[in-house]
């Protein structure tokens, strides 16, 4: 009989020598959650395109030529110049840096916050002050059923940790900026991110993958995410990896009674890239507005998956997916949201949509509700297509040419998502990056 | 030399021969109101002179100040000088007005060598002629026809014909879906844009609209052809007699052209 090598060898391999290099210097907890992420992992395995969950798309690159993943690597040292181009401009933020998932201080700064509130890389804080992890790290991104999170929980090492307590209101954006630098032999980073409101406290994060390069790697992420009672978070997610790059990303939230959460999340990079979106309502009356904008082009592959949890009553969730598909790219939506018996007086609403700008592009869109509910008002809706012929007729028998009619069609399209980010140097920073994306846009940029 | 000549003009959309030979001379200064039961080809020759994708030209000739109009982009018909009033406005979330409106201007005056205009000269442009159609500034910062009643709609249209002063207005059926008091607005900005040097073709079902734009020519369209040219009063007959009165069927041959929105 043939000895198989299984697909997961090389990264449970790389566990022992992390292991062995981390010595006892982490608390017991740490050692727990980590092992038990890995047995999960192993009993799952990498998934396949037969499982539903992945049918469109093949990690089967990340797993023939597994990254290499070294514990004791230091970051590549960057100059500060170099990231200025993915940080925001004038915006007043405090704003945390990591390189290739290494904590990088000197390109890193606080703003002045409100007392208690804690902002910092959770490596540190790792070995610093455990304590104030424990009751909270990986209690939120569950690693059950979710190999990637699971092998971000065994590997984790560092990102951004960030506890607002009760009542703080912290005004000015936090944001955590993951640049990559590839490297020989193409490395994976496992950036964590542990996000706590506490009860009546507010905060806006902005999460950035960028790659400095067009090289190769794996950004396996995971966010996670506790929003108190009456809290309330804007969370929004910059995604301008490497077009030869891995995104992988698992992000969590839970949100407590009267608790207020937008998550928005914008995909312009990545090779491959693959975004799971979990959120909870754990109590009642809990609002969430989920929206996301994928605009790829070239080979660009990406996947989102959200899941929307109401688990108890009078909770309102809205959500908007849209997608701009050009060249050979593809776009994937899969959304579902779960409708609890007891979750009664609930609101959903979800939409995607997708706009394809060639024939060659693919679009696959699978809206989901599921109602065990009673007294529920819920809707769901899904549309492919291309831009439409009436209104470009309309605006070129305007004197507007043909390529600026597409574009200024596309870039509307897109700014129904871009007009929600409440950060100004934010959405100032979309509509270029989304624009430039787009051919004649030169004429549109004028006239805005 | 005529501001449009159609000569024995033929075209069909999706395989159906809806224009059958249409002739048709404006000069400058010269209002024509093109009449018709539905189905005759009012729309469809709207269309094919604004130059509508999928609206095939079969044979006959177009000329707009002499030049060959048919070979020309949608723009740059536009940037010549032709408009049309749509008959339904496209709604374009996401795309404001005023955004919209300032692209097509300079995309017009840029076409004929002239300056751009900056945001401070293009509201000075559009102010009074905002108040004419009774727009206010709301308007300015909506999307493009986004959630527009259908008088808001044909409002807008006139208002940006007001605004980029089209040598020929093509107005298709302006007046359809307006109640009296909106036709009177719109009718009024119309009439404000009469002048020596343009010329201007309303299509119209019903002769209402040709008592506040008064013609100087009117043409009955049915099948395809013109059946019949005369002066205003040509209009007055037809509301007494309906178009049965000159021995036409409603709506016999082409069929109505697909409504345009989303």
């Amino acid at each position: 009989m043939a000895v198989t090598v299984s697909l997961t060898d090389p990264y449970l391999a790389t566990f022992d020598a992390f292991v062995k290099a981390t010595g006892d210097s982490e608390p017991p907890w740490v050692r727990k959650l980590r092992t038990t992420a890995l047995d999960h992992f192993q009993k799952t395995g990498f998934p396949t395109l037969k499982d539903e969950d992945w049918k469109h798309t093949n990690v089967a690159p990340i797993v023939r030529a597994p990254f290499a993943f070294d514990p004791l690597a230091e970051a590549p040292r960057i100059p500060g110049d170099l990231i200025e181009a993915y940080t925001f401009g004038v915006l007043k933020c405090s704003q945390l840096v990591f390189v290739n998932g290494h904590f990088a201080p000197k390109l890193s700064y606080l703003r002045w916050l409100p007392e208690g509130v804690r902002v910092g890389s959770l490596h540190e804080i790792l070995h610093f002050d455990p304590r104030a992890l424990e009751p909270e790290l990986g209690t939120v991104a569950t690693v059950e059923r979710h190999p990637f999170a699971a092998l971000n929980t065994a590997f984790l090492q560092d990102g951004a940790f960030i506890h607002i307590p009760r009542g703080r209101v912290v005004e000015e954006p936090i944001h955590v900026l993951y640049v990559s630098v590839s490297q020989e032999p193409a490395a994976v980073s496992y950036p964590r991110n542990l996000v706590v409101l506490e009860d009546e406290s507010q905060a806006t994060l902005i999460e950035s993958y960028v790659g400095l390069d067009k090289g190769p790697y794996f950004t396996n992420a995971v966010t996670e995410v506790r929003v108190g009672s009456a809290a309330n978070l804007d969370h929004y997610k910059m995604q301008r990896e490497s077009e030869a790059s891995v995104h992988v990303s698992n992000t969590a939230v839970v949100q407590g009674r009267g608790s207020t959460v937008t998550s928005s999340s914008f995909n312009l990079g990545g090779g491959t890239v693959r975004n799971d979106i979990r959120t909870l309502f754990r109590e009642e009356g809990g609002s969430l507005a989920l929206t996301g904008l994928y605009l790829l082009h070239d080979a660009q592959h990406c996947d989102n998956h959200t899941f929307i949890d109401h688990m108890k009553p009078n909770c309102t969730s809205v959500e908007t997916f849209k997608g701009i598909l050009d060249a050979r790219s593809r776009g994937i939506f899969y959304g579902r949201i779960l409708v609890r018996k007891d979750a009664q007086k609930t609101n959903a609403r979800q939409t995607n949509k997708n706009l394809l700008l060639s024939q060659e592009a693919f679009a696959d869109s699978t809206p989901g509700l599921e109602i065990l509910a009673d007294d529920v008002k819920a809707n769901h809706g899904s549309t492919v297509g291309q831009l439409d012929e009436n209104a470009i007729f309309y605006l070129r028998s305007r004197g507007i040419d043909e390529d600026a009619a597409r574009t200024l069609l596309t870039y509307a399209f897109a700014s129904e998502v871009i007009n929600q980010v409440k950060v100004a140097s934010m959405r100032i920073k979309l509509d270029q990056l989304v624009l430039s994306r787009l051919p004649g846009s030169e004429v549109i940029r004028e006239a805005l | 030399m005529a501001l449009l000549e159609i000569r024995n003009l033929h075209a069909r959309v999706a395989n159906k021969e809806i224009l059958r030979g249409i002739d048709i001379t404006v000069e400058e200064g010269e209002v024509h109101a093109i009449m018709g039961p539905n189905g005759s080809g009012k729309t469809t020759l709207a269309q094919v002179l604004a130059g509508r994708p999928n609206y095939e030209v079969l044979s006959g000739q177009v000329l707009f100040d002499g030049k060959n109009l048919l070979t020309m982009k949608p723009e740059d018909r536009a940037r010549e000088g032709i408009f049309m009033a749509f008959q339904y406005p496209v709604e374009i979330p996401g795309v404001g007005n005023a955004y919209f409106l300032k692209a097509a201007v300079n995309a017009v005056r840029k076409y004929r060598g002239q300056p751009e205009l900056d945001a401070m000269e293009f509201l000075s442009l559009i102010e009074g002629k905002m108040k004419l159609l009774g727009l206010d500034e709301s308007y300015m910062k909506r999307g493009l026809n986004e959630g527009f009643s259908g008088g808001e709609k044909k409002r807008n249209e006139i208002f940006q014909m007001a605004v980029l002063e089209p040598r020929l207005a093509v107005l298709d059926e302006t007046d359809s879906g307006l109640d009296i008091d909106a036709l009177r607005v719109v009718a009024n900005g119309v009439n404000n844009m009469r002048s020596k040097e343009r010329g201007m073709l309303v299509i119209t079902h019903y002769s209402r609209l040709l008592h506040y734009i008064v013609p100087d020519v009117v043409h009955v369209l049915a099948g395809g052809r013109m059946v019949k040219s005369g002066g205003k009063e040509l209009a007055e007959e037809l509301e007494k007699t309906g178009y049965a009165g000159l021995g036409i069927e409603e709506g016999a041959t082409a069929p109505a052209p697909t409504p345009v929105g989303r």
